[in-house]
């Protein structure tokens, strides 16, 4: 179990290969990253804040409720905070488990929990100028499924 | 007694720092608010909507209800918008 928050990039491929590798006894492995949307040409740039300290032991109680719902092998949660351009990664989640149904499901509430109960901020950069990106109600609404 | 308080996002940015430690007593977070409120216009402005705003206790998020006793940092901030 991982996790990283942090400014510098990563390269999503090398890390999706050394999960897989290194998960002993799984049978599957579900990655998924997210990307900053140009908004069709209009986003100049991003800017993530978070809150250190919390960010990190926020994205822990989820891994452990992720560990505590299903049966996983790994799990590996990276984002990135700071500057980002249009195009760029900005965070991934990575699960494994002996059968893909678990490593399917946890990711899926990784991500739903991570979006609205890790404590990061979206700052959208335009030629209209800036603004702060606002929670949306689908994203505390998805919290309800689980 | 001391507390520091943490803004972030918008938040930050209309009160103008990032944090600062007060000497309260409010017992209930949103004593402190009020307390806040009071000071300056840029406190009001940045506290005329409670439910754009969330509060973290010791780094725990919480409610405007939680009392305020043994914690010595409140963090102020808009949802969050992560992923």
């Amino acid at each position: 179990m991982a996790i990283r928050v942090q400014a510098e990039p990563f390269d999503y491929g090398a890390e999706c290969n050394a999960f897989a590798q290194r998960v002993d006894g799984a049978g599957a492995v579900v990655t998924f990253c997210g990307i900053v949307r140009d908004n069709e040409g209009r986003l100049q740039g991003m800017e993530i804040e978070h809150y250190p300290g919390m960010t990190e032991r926020a994205l822990s109680a989820i891994e452990d409720e992720a560990r505590q719902r299903w049966s996983l092998a790994d799990a590996l949660i990276v984002h990135r905070f700071g500057p980002l351009a249009p195009g760029e990664m900005i965070m991934m989640v990575a699960t494994a488990s002996r059968h893909r149904a678990d490593a399917f499901a946890a990711a899926e509430f990784l991500m739903d929990y991570l979006k609205s109960r890790a404590p990061f901020w979206k700052k959208e950069h335009s030629a209209d100028g800036e603004s702060w990106v606002e929670a949306r109600d689908v994203d505390e609404e998805a919290l309800k499924r689980w | 007694m001391s507390v520091t308080i943490l803004y972030f996002a918008w938040l930050r940015e209309r009160i103008g720092l990032p944090r600062e430690t007060v000497e309260t007593s409010a017992t209930t977070v949103t004593e402190l608010v009020e307390e806040l409120r009071t000071r300056e216009e840029r406190y009001a402005l940045a506290f005329s909507d409670l439910k754009a705003v969330r509060v973290a206790l010791d780094q725990e998020l919480s409610d405007f209800d939680a009392p305020l006793a043994g914690v010595r940092e409140v963090a102020f901030f808009p949802p969050m918008t992560g992923g």
